[in-house]
C-alpha cells in the first residue's frame, strides 16, 4: 500500500523533475530488477517510472505486463520485439524505431513477470490512467473500474481525486471510490460509512454494489451453523419443498439421487426375464406404483440398487439444516448494507411509480391523439366513422411520402403536418359528401358503409405502399430521452406527443367554444332545423366539421407514425381503442375524451405494472374493464344532461 | 299446425328444396360418391360455405330481425371451433403418442401418455403441461357440450350486462366488437393455453376414422353442414313466426314502444342473442374440422364485420337473403383471391384481382348500403310479389 501511495505522490508532485531522463536510462538503473522482477523488488522501478512522467511509461508498463518486453543478452538493454518466422525484430522503447532485424532467438530473452508482479504493474497502470492529462483516457479508466471492481483500485483512485480538474469526473471518482470502499474498505467503520452514504443512491451501479455485498450462498449442514453470517434459515414447506430440499442435499452432501420415472423404467427394462420383471408380468406394469413394487423386489434380490423412497427423503431432510449465508463475513457490514438496500428499494419504488405515471400519461396522450378526431365526428356529430383509423394511416403515409422528397427531417415534419391535415381534410369532406350525408339518420348503416370504405382504403394503401412497414423518421432533436435519474426517464418524442395532445385539446376547445364555426357546429348538432332557420347552412357545417375531425386524425397519424410503424393496418390497431376512449369518456364532449384517454392509459399501465411481461394481457383486461365500466356509467364519465343527451 | 307453419312461411319449403337439390347435386358430382367432377377440396369449400351460411342466418336473426348489430358472432363461431378442435387435437395426438409408445418393453403409464401428449401439443409454446381449460379435452361428449355451453354462457352474461344497462345501437356494436377484440387478444397470448398464435391444427384428421379417405370425410361433413343449415333455418323460422317473432321485429322498429306496451324487452333480446350465439358456436364446430386449422386471427373483430357485410349484401331481414349473400360473397371472394379471376389490362395498369378484390368488395359494400339496402334478397321479394 505504502509503495502505491508514494508512487501516487511521485506522479502528482514531481513529474517535471526527472523529465530529462530517458525511459531506457531509468530501466538501466534497475536493470536486474526489470529483467527478473519479483513482487518484492519491483516497487522502486514502478516508483521511478511514475516519477519520470514520461508519456511512453504507461505503454511500457502495459507491454511489460503483457510479456512483450525483451532484454538483449550482449548489452542488457530492453527492447520491444516481434517474432517474424524464426527470427526477431527489436524496436526501441521510446521511439518505436527498428533497432535490429533478423536476431536469433538466443540473442534476446523475453521478460516474464509472474502473477504477483503483473498485479503490481496493473495497479500502477490504473494510477497512470487515472491521472492521464487526456480526459477521455481518465473516463475510460473509470469505466473500466466500474465494470470490474477490484480491491487494488481503491487507493490509486482515492489518490487521484484531489488533483482531478474536471468537476463532473471528480464527482464520479468520489462515487466510485465510495463504492470501492463499501466493498473492499480496510476497516468495518470505513465500509459502514461508505454503505450508509449509498442509502439515497438510485443508480444501477450503486444497487449492484449493494447486492454484491449482500451476495449469499446456499449451505447445508447437519449441525446448526453458529459462526456464519446467516442471511436466512430455509424452512421446508415455507421457503421450499421437501423435494427441492432433497435435491439440494443430493447436490451439496452426496446423497443418492432419487430415481426418476424414466430412469426407473429404463432400469426395469434391462431386467426383463421371460416376459416378467421381478416376478410381475410386464403387461401389468402400467402404473407407477406397480413399477415401484417390481423395482423393490429386484432391489431386495440385489439385482438393482435400492431406490430412494419417500421415507428416505423425509428422514434425510429432517436431519439437515439449510441456510443462505452471506459471503461477507462481517455482520455489521451486511446489516448496514441491508438497511441501505431497504432505503434504496423504497426510493426506487417511489421513483418507479413516478416513471409509470409518466408512461401512463404518455399512453393516455397517444390514445387522446388517436381519438380526438373521433371526438368530433363521433362525439359531436354522432357519425360512426369506422374509417377513422384509415385517416390516421393516411396522415402517417403522407408524412412518409414527404420525407421521400424532403430529406431534412425537421423541415419535412413542418411540411408534413399541414399537408397531412389538408389531405385527410379533403378525404373527409369527400367522404361526407359522397357517402355519409345520405346516412345521417341511419347510424348502423353508416357504421357498415364506413367500414367498407375502411377495407377499401386499407387495401389501396397495401397496393400502393406494399405490405412492409415504412419508416417515418423523427428529427434528431426528438431522439433521446429526458433522464431525470436512473429510474425515471421519458423520451423526448413522448413529451412532444403530450404537448401535441395538449395543443389539440386547447385548439379544439377554442374552435368549439370561441369561434363562429364552433357556435354553428354546436347549433347544428343540437337542433339542425332551428339552426337552419337562423340562417346557418347545416349541410356546409356538417361537411366542415367532418373535415376538421378527419384532418386532426391525419395530424395524429403523423405523430403516431413517428414512434410506431407505418403500415396499412396501423389504423385498425387504434380504431377500437379510439371508440372506447370516446364512449368511456362520454359522447359529445372533448373533456370527456380526455378523461376517457386518461382512464384507459392509466388502467392499462397499471395492469402492465402488475404483470409486466404481457402487454396483450393488459389490453385484454383493459377491454373487459371498459365493458364493465359501461355497465355502471352507460353514458361515459362526463355525460351530457338534458335534451342534448338525446334518447 | 304443421301445415299452417309451412303455409305461413312458403320460403322455408323453397329453401329446403333448393338446399336438398344442391346437396344431391354435389353428392352426385363428388369424388367419393359420384362422378368425381368436384374435387375434395372444393367439397370442403362448399361445406364450409354452408357453415358460414348457418352463422350468417344467426347473424341475420340478431341484426336483421332484432336490430342488434352484433360484431361478436364470429367470436362465438371461433369458440365453437376451438372447443371441438381441442378434442380433435387431443384425441389425434393421443393416437400418435400411444402408437409411438407401444414399441416399449413395458407398457406406458397413464401419466407417461398424458405427459407425452402435452409435450406434443404445447411444445410449440414452450410448455409441457395441460392448462386447466383442457380438462375435458379427452371426451368428445364433454367438448361438444362446451361447444354449446361456452358461447351460450358468454352471450348470456355479456348480453345480460349490456341489455340491462340499456346499451343500444352503435354503442352495443362497439361493445361487442370490444368483446371480440379482447377474446382474440387473449387467444393470441402464448399462455392462454390454446397455443397462442399457432392455433390448433391438423383438425381435418378425425380420430378413429383414419381408414376413411378425406374425400369421403369431406362429403360426410358436407351433409352434416347441410342438415345443420336446414335445421337452423327451420329453428329460426319457427322462432320468428308467430307472436314472438312479431315482438322481436317490433323491438327492432321501436324498442321504447314495445317496452311501454308491457313486454320485457331485455328478455327477448337476451334470448335471441344467446340462441344465435349457440347456433354460431355449432356452425364453428362444423366449420373448423373442414378447414383443418383454427388460429386467433380467425376470431379477430374484422371477421365479425365481414359477417355483417355478407348479411347486408344478401339483404337483411330475410333468412334466405343471409344465405344468398354469404354464399355469393364468400365464393366470389375465394374465386378472386384464389388467383383464378382473369386480370384486367387497362393498358397503363393491370388490375390484379388478388390485390384489388378487397377494394372492390369495400366499395360495392358502400354501394349496397347506399343504393340497395335490401341487398340481393330484394330481387326474390320482387319476384315473389310479381307472381302473386
Amino acid at each position: 500500500m505504502l509503495r502505491i501511495l508514494s508512487l501516487v505522490l511521485a506522479v502528482v508532485l514531481f513529474p517535471a523533475l526527472s523529465a530529462a531522463q530517458d525511459l531506457q536510462d531509468i530501466l538501466q538503473e534497475h536493470q536486474k530488477v526489470v529483467a527478473k522482477p519479483s513482487r518484492k523488488t519491483v516497487g522502486p522501478v514502478l516508483n521511478s517510472l511514475a516519477a519520470s512522467g514520461l508519456p511512453e511509461a504507461p505503454v511500457f508498463l502495459q507491454s511489460w505486463q503483457d510479456k512483450e518486453v525483451y532484454v538483449r543478452n550482449d548489452d542488457g538493454l530492453f527492447y520491444y520485439a516481434e517474432k517474424s518466422g524464426s527470427t526477431y525484430t527489436i524496436k526501441d522503447l521510446s521511439s518505436g524505431g527498428i533497432v535490429a532485424e533478423g536476431l536469433d532467438a538466443k540473442a534476446i530473452k523475453q521478460i516474464k513477470p509472474n502473477g504477483g508482479v503483473r498485479k503490481e504493474i496493473a495497479a500502477a497502470l490504473v494510477q497512470f490512467q487515472l491521472s492521464d492529462p487526456n480526459i477521455d483516457r481518465r473516463t475510460d479508466a473509470l469505466n473500466a473500474i466500474s465494470r470490474n471492481m477490484d480491491p487494488s483500485q481503491l487507493v490509486p483512485l482515492q489518490a487521484s481525486i484531489a488533483n482531478e480538474s474536471d468537476a463532473g469526473l471528480k464527482l464520479r471518482k468520489e462515487k466510485l471510490a465510495n463504492y470501492l470502499t463499501a466493498r473492499f474498505g480496510e476497516t468495518t467503520d470505513d465500509r459502514i460509512a461508505a454503505i450508509t452514504n449509498m442509502a439515497g443512491d438510485l443508480s444501477v451501479e450503486g444497487r449492484a454494489v449493494l447486492s454484491q455485498i449482500l451476495t449469499t450462498e446456499f449451505l447445508v449442514s447437519q449441525e446448526p451453523l453458529t459462526d456464519a453470517n446467516i442471511a436466512q434459515t430455509l424452512e421446508i414447506g415455507e421457503d421450499f419443498t421437501q423435494i427441492q430440499a432433497y435435491a439440494a442435499l443430493v447436490e451439496n452432501a452426496d446423497f443418492p439421487a432419487p430415481l426418476g420415472e424414466k430412469d426407473l423404467r429404463l432400469a426395469l427394462e434391462e431386467q426383463v426375464d421371460g416376459g416378467k420383471i421381478g416376478g410381475f408380468p410386464v403387461a401389468n406394469l402400467q402404473s407407477q406404483s406397480a413399477r415401484e413394487k417390481a423395482y423393490d423386489v429386484l432391489a431386495a434380490e440385489g439385482a438393482v440398487e435400492k431406490r430412494v423412497t419417500a421415507e428416505d427423503i423425509s428422514s434425510a431432510v429432517a436431519n439437515w439444516n439449510f441456510y443462505n449465508v452471506f459471503v461477507e463475513k462481517d455482520v455489521a457490514v451486511t446489516q448496514a448494507a441491508l438497511k441501505a438496500q431497504k432505503a434504496v428499494t423504497t426510493k426506487v419504488n417511489v421513483n418507479q411509480f413516478f416513471d409509470l405515471s409518466l408512461d401512463a400519461i404518455s399512453l393516455a396522450s397517444i390514445y387522446f391523439l388517436a381519438a380526438v378526431g373521433l371526438a368530433i365526428t363521433f362525439g359531436v356529430m354522432g357519425v360512426i366513422n369506422m374509417a377513422h383509423g384509415e385517416f390516421i394511416m393516411m396522415g402517417a403515409y403522407t408524412g412518409y411520402v414527404v420525407q421521400l422528397y424532403i430529406t431534412n427531417y425537421t423541415a419535412s415534419l413542418i411540411v408534413a403536418i399541414p399537408l397531412a391535415f389538408a389531405v385527410t381534410f379533403a378525404a373527409g369532406v369527400l367522404m361526407e359528401r359522397l357517402v355519409i350525408r345520405w346516412l345521417y339518420n341511419r347510424p348502423l348503416e353508416t357504421l357498415l358503409a364506413t367500414f367498407g370504405i375502411s377495407i377499401a382504403f386499407q387495401q389501396l394503401a397495401k397496393n400502393i405502399f406494399g405490405t412492409q412497414a415504412r419508416p417515418l423518421t423523427s428529427p434528431g432533436w426528438l431522439d433521446g430521452a429526458w433522464i431525470i435519474n436512473d429510474v425515471v426517464q421519458i423520451s423526448y418524442i413522448r413529451i412532444a406527443i403530450f404537448a401535441l395532445a395538449l395543443l389539440f385539446l386547447g385548439l379544439l376547445l377554442f374552435i368549439l367554444k370561441k369561434t363562429r364555426l364552433g357556435l354553428e357546429v354546436r347549433a347544428v348538432t343540437q337542433n339542425p332545423r332551428m339552426a337552419a332557420s337562423m340562417g346557418i347552412n347545416p349541410d356546409k357545417i356538417k361537411m366542415m366539421t367532418f373535415g376538421l375531425g378527419s384532418g386532426i386524425a391525419g395530424i395524429a397519424g403523423v405523430a403516431i407514425g413517428l414512434f410506431a410503424k407505418v403500415t396499412s393496418e396501423m389504423g385498425s390497431d387504434y380504431i377500437v381503442q379510439s371508440f372506447m376512449t370516446v364512449v368511456v369518456g362520454g359522447v359529445g364532449n372533448v373533456w370527456g375524451t380526455l378523461a376517457g384517454a386518461a382512464m384507459i392509459g392509466i388502467f392499462q399501465k397499471g395492469v402492465e405494472w402488475l404483470n409486466p411481461s404481457n402487454t396483450l394481457a393488459a389490453q385484454t383486461y383493459m377491454i373487459l374493464f371498459i365493458i364493465l365500466f359501461i355497465q355502471f356509467r352507460p353514458k361515459g364519465i362526463i355525460a351530457l344532461k338534458g335534451r342534448a343527451a338525446g334518447d | 299446425m304443421q301445415r299452417s307453419f309451412f303455409k305461413e312461411n312458403p320460403s322455408v319449403l323453397w329453401f329446403l328444396a333448393a338446399l336438398g337439390l344442391f346437396t344431391l347435386g354435389v353428392t352426385v358430382l363428388a369424388e367419393a360418391t359420384g362422378a368425381g367432377l368436384i374435387s375434395t377440396s372444393f367439397v370442403k369449400t362448399l361445406g364450409k360455405v354452408l357453415c358460414l351460411c348457418l352463422v350468417a342466418i344467426a347473424m341475420d336473426v340478431v341484426w336483421g330481425y332484432c336490430g342488434i348489430l352484433s360484431l361478436g358472432h364470429f367470436a362465438f363461431f371461433g369458440i365453437g371451433g376451438y372447443a371441438v378442435g381441442m378434442w380433435l387435437m387431443y384425441a389425434r395426438t393421443e393416437e400418435i403418442v400411444v402408437d409411438s409408445l407401444s414399441g416399449r418393453v413395458i407398457p406406458p403409464t397413464q401419466t407417461e401418455i398424458s405427459d407425452a401428449i402435452a409435450t406434443q401439443i404445447f411444445g410449440v409454446v414452450g410448455s409441457s403441461e395441460f392448462p386447466l381449460i383442457w380438462a375435458f379435452s379427452h371426451s368428445l361428449v364433454l367438448q361438444l357440450l362446451l361447444v354449446v355451453l361456452v358461447p351460450g354462457l358468454l352471450a348470456l352474461v355479456f348480453g345480460w350486462l349490456a341489455f340491462r344497462s340499456r346499451v343500444t345501437g352503435v354503442y352495443l356494436s362497439i361493445l361487442t366488437q370490444a368483446m371480440t377484440l379482447a377474446l382474440s387478444l387473449y387467444l393470441f397470448q402464448n399462455d392462454s393455453g390454446l397455443r397462442g398464435n399457432n392455433g390448433l391444427s391438423g383438425l381435418q384428421n378425425i380420430p378413429g376414422f383414419e381408414a376413411i379417405p378425406q374425400s369421403m370425410i369431406s362429403i360426410i361433413f358436407f351433409w352434416a353442414s347441410a342438415v345443420a343449415l336446414a335445421a337452423g333455418y327451420l329453428l329460426f323460422t319457427r322462432i320468428l313466426s308467430g307472436k314472438m317473432g312479431s315482438v322481436i321485429r317490433a323491438i327492432r322498429d321501436d324498442e321504447a314502444r314495445v317496452r311501454f306496451l308491457g313486454y320485457h324487452v331485455e328478455s327477448y333480446k337476451l334470448f335471441i342473442f344467446t340462441i344465435t350465439a349457440i347456433v354460431a358456436g355449432l356452425a364453428g364446430a362444423l366449420y373448423y374440422p373442414q378447414a383443418g386449422i383454427i388460429n386467433p386471427a380467425e376470431v379477430a373483430p374484422i371477421a365479425s364485420i365481414y359477417l355483417a357485410v355478407w348479411v347486408a349484401i344478401g339483404g337483411r331481414g330475410r333468412l334466405y337473403g343471409a344465405v344468398i349473400g354469404t354464399a355469393f360473397v364468400s365464393l366470389l371472394s375465394s374465386w378472386f383471391t384464389g388467383g383464378s379471376a382473369p386480370n384486367v389490362n387497362l393498358g397503363f395498369y393491370t388490375i390484379q384481382w388478388t390485390e384489388w378484390w378487397l377494394v372492390l368488395l369495400g366499395l360495392s359494400f358502400v354501394a349496397v348500403t347506399l343504393f340497395f339496402p335490401g341487398g340481393i334478397g330484394m330481387i326474390f321479394d320482387k319476384l315473389a310479389r310479381a307472381s302473386k
